[in-house]
C-alpha cells in the first residue's frame, strides 16, 4: 500500500461527483423505456379498514388508462416476505402475517397499496385514481405502542393477539438479577425513541419490463441492494428464477436504510408489466413517500443499572416495546432484536446484561432499519443512564465513563458480541481536549451573562458493522448471508473493472474502492471503474446497509485483487523464465526477487488474453472473483461531545458547539469520511432537536410533509470538530471498520445530556427527543411550578 | 392537479376581462395557489397571470408613505433601498419570510390577498396602518384582513399596491415553525401617526389580531418594560405539533417584547 496521491489514505476527489454535480446522473426516474406506461399507486386514506369493494369502473373509463389492478387480481401472488425469523424467549416463532402486495380485504395503514392505476400519462394515472371507488368500511385504529397493547385494543392481524409479534430476549436474566441484589445503587430511566421518516432525497421509484421475446423481467429500481430484491422479489413473490429477473438500481439519491426493503410497490410494478406487456414506470411524489417509506426507530424503554459503591457496573437490565408498523418489512424484525439489544455492553465491562424486546404491530407505516438500525436506539439509552447515574450519585460524567472503560481485547460482552480491538481512553481524550471540556464552566458563565443557558452534554459509544458472520447470524433467524462478492476483471491493455455486490448511494464506492484496486495493482486511479448496481454484471450482492460495504464488500475486492496478483505472478514466472515462488509483486512490476528482471502488470495482462507464450495449463484470462464472509462484525467506537445553548424564555436550543472523536479503523479517503461523519451527525442531531414523526390516535399522520416534519437545516448546524484516533479491525485484512452511521449512533445522546445539562440549574432533569423548543420551554415551566 | 385554461394579460383590463370566467383566480407568485391547486383542494378553471402586466411591481416612496406594487417579490421588498430606508422592519420582515426560493416567488399582494393566519405581512400591514389598494377601491387593512383566508376582495378583484404609512419606528420579531419557517407568533409593534399598534400573525385561529392591552401600555410608555407583564390569553390560538395553544401565546408576548426593545 503506497498511500499515494491516489492510493489507500488520500482525499482523491469522488469519481462520481462530475456526473452528480452537473446533472449527468442516472436515477431510474431518468430511465425511459419505449412504449412504457405510468402506474399510479392508489393508496388507503384511512388507518384500519375492511374493504367493502372496490369498483374500478369509472377509472378504466377514464382518457389514457391501459388498467386497473387491485389486491383481487393480484391473488395467488405470494406476499412481501421478511428477512428475519426471530423465536420468542418460550422458543416459539414470532407471528408473520401475510403481507399481499396490494391490499385484500383490509388496509392496515394509511398509505397501505391498495390498486395500480396505468395511464398513458403520468397525469393521467393519477386522475384516474381518484375514480376509483373504495368501499373502506372503517375499524378502529392503533396507532402507537400503548394503544396497540392497550386491553382490548383493536387487532391489526388476528392471528397476533394483543397485536404483539414476539417478545425476545438476550443475556443472562438470573445473572443480572443477581447483579441487582448485590448492588450499592440502582438508577433508572425510561426512554421514547422518537420515530423518524428517512427523507432520503431522491423518492422510490421503479421502471418494470417484460421482454417476451426472452421471457425476462428487468426491474430498474431504487434499491441499497439489488440483488437482494431479486431474491425476494424473484423466488417468493412472483415465482421468477433469477436468470429472468434482472434487478438494476442505477445512481440512488441516498437510502439511509429506507431503500433496503423489497417494496410492496417493487412486485406491483413488475407483475403489472408482465400482465400488460409494456414497461409500467412509477415514481412516488414526497407526500406519498411520507407514507410508505418505512419508518424508523419508535421505541418505548424502562432500564436500570446497578453500580457498586464506586460507581462500577454490575448490571444492566433493558425492557423495550418496539413499533413495527402495520406489515414486517425486510429487517423490521432483527432491527429492535439482533441490531439492538447486543449493543448494551457499549464500551463498558458492564458483566450482567438482560435485554428484552417486546415487538408490537400497529396501523402505521411499517417501520425498518435507518442509519444506525437498533445501534442509535441502544447508544440513546445506555448514555442517558450513564449520564443519570453519574448525577446521581455525585460522580463526574466523564469519570464514571473512564471508570467503566472496556480496556482488554478480544473482550467478550455477555450479549453475544466480542469486541477485537479498541482505545477507549484515547477517543475520550482526544474529544475532551478538542472539545474544551475543561474550559466549558468560562463559556456556560459567559452565556448566563447573556441571558442564555448552556450545556455540555457527551457519549461514549462502540457499534457493531458489517453484521456477520452468515452461520451466526444464520442460526440467528437471518434468511440470507451475509458476505460480499467482488470481481477484479483486469482488461487486455491494463485498464481495470471491479465489480462490486455492495450499492453506493452516495457513500463514494466508486472513489474508495478504485483507489483501494489502484493502491494495490499499482495502476492508475484512472484506470480503475467500479460497477455496482445490476444484478446481470454483479455476480452476486447483498448490498449496502450497516456500514458494511468497505469493511465486507471491500474486503472481497482485496481478496480477489490478491487473486489476481497470484495468476500474474505464474504468468510473470513464464516470461521471466523464473518460477513462481521467486516473483515478487511491487508497485505494479512482477521482479524476479534479487534480480532486475522484471515485467509489468500490462505486460501480464496483455499475455493473459493473448497467450501465445504462456504457463502450461493455466487458463488464459486476467479476472478473479472473491466471496467473503467475516469472521465477526467491525467495531467502530468513539466519543461526541456537543455544546448547547438554551433561551430559557421560548426554549430554543442552539447547538453552539459538535466535537466527534472517532476510531472508524483505517480511512481509504479521509474527505468522503469526513463527510459521512458530517451528514450522520446532520441525521443524529436532526433526531435530537428536530425529527419526529407524530400519528394522531386515528392513524392519520399529522407530520405528513415538510409543513410540519422538520428536517435539519445547514443553518441550524455548527461546524463540526471531527478527529481521528484509529486501532485497527483484527479480522480484515485492510484493518477497516465503518463510518456511515457513526454520527447517528453517537450524537443523539451527547445532545440530549447536554440540554439537561444546560437546564438542571432550573431544576429539569430529563429531556425527550426530539429537544424541540415547546417541550423545553414545557420542561422548564414545570419545574418552576 | 385539474386543467385550467391559462391566461397572460399584458393590461391590467386584459386581466379583468380574463378574471369575468366562472371559477376565474389570479395567480401571482403562486406560491400558495399552486401547492394547493397540486394536492385538489383548489382547481380554478383559468387561471390569470399578473406577470405580464406593467406597473404592478414598482416601490415608490411617497413621503410619508411608501407603496408597494402588488407584485413585487419579497426578494424584491427586502432587497429595496426605499423600504430600507424609510421602514426599515418591512425589509427585515420580508428578509425573514419563508426561504430564498419562496422570496422569490411570492408576492406581497398574493400574500396579503391569501390571508394565510400564519404569513407575515398581514402582521406587517395591520401593525402599519396600511392600505390595500385594488383595481377599484382602497381598502384600509384594519377592515382587510377578517379572519383565516378571508378578505373583502371580491372574486374579479385585483390588487394592484400596498400603501404603507412611514412609522416613526417599527420592528417584526418572529418565532418561525421549525419546518415550514411560517410565522408560529410574529409581531410587528409600530408608532407612527395613528399612535401605537401590535399586530400578531401566525398566533390565531381568526389570523392576525392586535393587542389592545399592549398598545394601551406602549401608548403610555414605550419600552420593553411596559409590556413584559402583559400576558396573551391562548384562548382561539393554533395549536399544532410545533406549537400548542399555550405556547403560542407565552410566545407572543415574548415576540412583543422582543420587538419592542429591537425598536430602540
Amino acid at each position: 500500500m503506497s498511500g499515494n496521491g491516489t492510493g489507500i489514505g488520500a482525499s482523491v476527489k469522488r469519481k462520481e461527483d462530475t456526473r452528480f454535480l452537473t446533472g449527468r446522473g442516472r436515477y431510474t426516474d431518468d430511465i425511459n423505456l419505449p412504449g412504457q406506461l405510468y402506474g399510479h399507486i392508489l393508496r388507503s386514506p384511512v388507518a384500519h379498514a375492511d374493504i367493502g369493494g372496490i369498483d374500478t369502473s369509472a377509472a378504466m373509463a377514464a382518457p389514457g388508462v391501459h388498467a386497473v389492478f387491485t389486491g383481487k387480481d393480484m391473488e395467488g401472488v405470494g406476499g412481501i416476505p421478511t428477512g428475519w425469523l426471530i423465536h420468542s424467549k418460550d422458543g416459539s416463532p414470532m407471528v408473520e402475517p401475510a403481507h399481499p402486495a396490494l391490499a385484500l380485504g383490509k388496509v392496515r395503514y394509511v398509505g397501505d397499496c391498495v390498486a395500480i392505476v396505468v395511464a398513458e400519462t403520468r397525469e393521467q394515472a393519477k386522475e384516474a385514481a381518484n375514480l376509483v371507488d373504495v368501499d373502506y368500511r372503517d375499524l378502529p385504529a392503533v396507532a402507537s405502542i400503548e394503544a396497540a397493547e392497550a386491553n382490548g385494543a383493536a387487532q391489526v392481524f388476528d392471528e397476533a393477539p394483543g397485536n404483539v409479534c414476539y417478545d425476545w430476549e438476550v443475556g443472562d436474566r438470573a445473572a443480572t438479577d443477581a447483579a441487582f441484589e448485590n448492588a450499592a445503587h440502582v438508577v433508572s430511566i425510561d426512554v421514547v425513541n422518537n420515530r423518524l421518516v428517512p427523507n432520503a432525497i431522491e423518492p422510490r421509484a421503479a421502471i418494470a419490463n417484460f421482454d417476451p421475446a426472452t421471457s425476462e423481467y428487468t426491474l430498474y429500481t431504487t434499491s441499497q441492494n439489488p440483488h437482494l430484491v431479486r431474491l425476494l422479489l424473484g423466488a417468493f413473490v412472483l415465482g421468477l428464477p433469477e436468470h429472468k429477473l434482472r434487478i438494476v438500481a442505477p445512481d440512488v439519491g441516498g437510502g439511509f436504510g429506507s431503500k433496503i426493503p423489497h417494496y410492496a410497490e417493487e412486485a406491483i410494478l413488475t407483475w403489472t408489466a408482465g400482465r400488460l406487456g409494456r414497461p409500467v414506470k412509477w415514481t412516488c411524489e414526497r407526500i406519498d413517500a411520507f407514507k410508505s417509506d418505512t419508518h424508523g426507530r419508535d421505541h418505548i424503554s424502562t432500564a436500570k443499572l446497578a453500580l457498586d459503591a464506586d460507581g462500577k457496573f454490575l448490571g444492566l437490565h433493558v425492557t423495550t416495546k418496539a413499533n413495527l408498523g402495520a406489515y414486517l418489512s425486510t429487517f423490521a424484525t432483527c432491527v429492535p432484536t439482533y441490531l439492538y439489544g447486543i449493543l448494551f455492553a457499549g464500551p463498558y465491562t458492564t458483566p450482567a446484561v438482560y435485554c428484552e424486546v417486546k415487538s408490537f404491530f400497529t396501523n402505521t407505516v411499517p417501520v425498518d432499519a435507518l442509519r444506525g438500525a437498533g445501534r442509535p436506539e441502544a447508544t440513546y439509552l445506555l448514555e442517558r443512564l450513564v449520564d443519570k447515574a453519574a448525577h446521581e450519585l455525585g460522580m463526574d460524567r466523564v469519570e464514571i465513563r473512564r471508570k467503566n472503560f472496556v480496556r482488554e481485547f478480544p473482550y467478550q460482552t455477555p450479549v453475544a458480541l466480542q469486541y477485537d480491538q479498541g482505545d477507549y481512553d484515547a477517543t475520550l481524550d482526544l474529544a475532551l481536549d478538542a472539545s474544551d471540556w475543561a474550559g466549558f464552566e468560562a463559556r456556560r458563565a459567559e452565556s448566563a451573562a447573556r441571558g442564555k443557558l448552556r450545556g455540555i452534554g457527551i457519549s461514549t459509544f462502540i457499534e457493531a458493522c458489517g453484521i456477520a458472520p452468515s452461520a451466526v447470524v444464520g442460526s440467528l433467524g437471518a434468511r440470507a448471508g451475509l458476505y460480499e462478492s467482488g470481481s477484479v476483471r483486469v482488461h487486455p491493455t491494463g485498464s481495470v473493472s471491479v465489480f462490486t455486490g455492495t450499492h453506493s448511494h452516495g457513500q463514494g464506492h466508486e472513489t474508495t474502492f478504485a483507489q483501494i484496486v489502484s493502491d494495490m495493482l499499482g495502476v492508475d486511479f484512472d484506470a480503475v471503474d467500479v460497477v455496482h448496481g445490476d444484478s446481470a454484471k454483479i455476480p452476486f450482492g447483498m448490498g449496502t446497509y450497516g456500514s458494511r460495504s468497505l469493511a465486507v464488500g471491500g474486503t472481497a475486492i482485496y481478496l480477489a485483487v490478491e487473486k489476481v496478483i497470484e495468476k500474474g505472478r505464474k504468468i510473470a514466472a513464464h516470461l521471466l523464465e523464473a518460477s513462481v515462488e521467486d516473483i515478487e509483486f511491487e508497485n505494479g512490476s512482477f521482479t524476479v526477487a534479487g534480480t532486475d528482471r522484471s515485467t509489468s502488470l500490462g505486460e501480464v495482462a496483455l499475455t493473459a488474453y493473448v497467450p501465445h507464450n504462456y504457463p502450461e495449463g493455466l487458463e488464459p484470462g486476467l479476472e478473479e472473483t472473491a466471496f467473503y464472509d467475516p469472521l465477526n462484525f467491525t467495531f467502530p467506537a468513539g466519543t461526541h461531545v456537543a455544546e448547547v445553548e438554551v433561551d430559557p424564555e421560548t426554549g430554543e436550543v442552539e447547538l453552539v458547539a459538535v466535537t466527534g472523536a472517532d476510531d472508524v479503523g483505517r480511512v481509504i479517503n479521509p474527505m468522503i469520511v469526513a463527510g459521512q461523519l458530517h451528514g450522520g451527525l446532520a441525521h443524529g442531531i436532526g433526531q435530537a432537536l428536530m425529527e419526529e414523526c407524530v400519528y394522531q390516535d386515528d392513524g392519520q399522520l399529522a407530520t405528513g410533509s415538510y409543513l410540519d416534519y422538520t428536517m435539519p437545516r445547514a443553518a441550524d448546524l455548527p461546524n463540526f470538530s471531527i478527529n481521528h484516533n484509529t486501532t485497527l479491525c483484527t479480522h480484515n485484512p485492510l484493518g477497516v471498520k465503518g463510518v456511515g452511521e457513526v454520527g447517528s449512533i453517537g450524537i443523539p445522546p451527547a445532545v440530549i445530556n447536554a440540554v439537561i445539562d444546560a437546564l438542571r440549574p432550573l431544576g429539569v432533569n430529563d429531556m425527550a427527543m426530539p429537544a424541540t423548543s415547546q417541550r423545553v420551554w414545557q420542561a422548564i415551566r414545570q419545574a418552576q411550578g | 392537479m385539474n386543467d385550467f385554461t391559462y391566461h397572460a394579460p399584458t393590461t391590467l383590463n386584459e386581466a379583468l376581462a380574463a378574471l369575468g370566467a366562472e371559477g376565474a383566480k389570479v395567480i401571482a407568485g403562486g406560491h400558495s395557489l399552486l401547492p394547493v391547486m397540486k394536492l385538489n383542494l383548489a382547481a380554478p378553471t383559468d387561471l390569470v397571470s399578473l406577470a405580464g402586466v406593467p406597473g404592478l411591481a414598482d416601490i415608490a416612496d411617497g413621503g410619508d408613505s411608501v407603496t408597494v406594487g402588488a407584485m413585487c417579490t419579497h426578494a424584491q421588498v427586502a432587497g429595496s433601498a426605499i423600504v430600507q430606508a424609510r421602514i426599515p422592519a418591512l425589509t427585515a420582515m420580508a428578509d425573514g419570510i419563508g426561504d430564498a426560493q419562496v422570496r422569490n416567488a411570492g408576492t406581497i399582494g398574493g400574500s396579503v390577498a391569501h390571508n394565510d393566519p400564519a404569513a407575515d405581512y398581514p402582521a406587517a400591514c395591520v401593525a402599519l396602518g396600511a392600505t390595500i389598494v385594488t383595481d377599484r377601491r382602497e381598502i384600509h387593512s384594519d377592515d382587510f384582513f377578517q379572519g383565516m383566508f378571508m378578505t373583502p376582495l371580491e372574486d374579479d378583484e385585483v390588487i394592484t399596491a400596498v400603501r404603507f404609512p412611514v412609522p416613526s419606528r417599527a420592528s417584526y420579531a418572529k418565532f418561525a415553525n421549525p419546518a415550514s419557517k411560517y410565522a408560529i407568533a410574529g409581531v410587528m409593534v409600530a408608532q407612527g401617526p395613528a399612535g401605537v399598534r401590535v399586530a400578531v400573525t401566525g398566533a390565531s385561529g381568526d389570523g392576525v389580531f392586535r393587542v389592545g392591552e399592549m398598545e394601551a401600555a406602549l401608548g403610555e410608555s414605550f419600552s420593553a418594560e411596559a409590556v413584559a407583564g402583559i400576558a396573551v390569553s391562548s384562548d382561539g390560538m393554533l395549536s399544532d405539533t410545533a406549537a400548542g395553544a399555550q405556547y403560542r401565546a407565552h410566545l407572543v408576548a415574548v415576540m412583543a417584547k422582543r420587538a419592542v426593545a429591537a425598536c430602540g
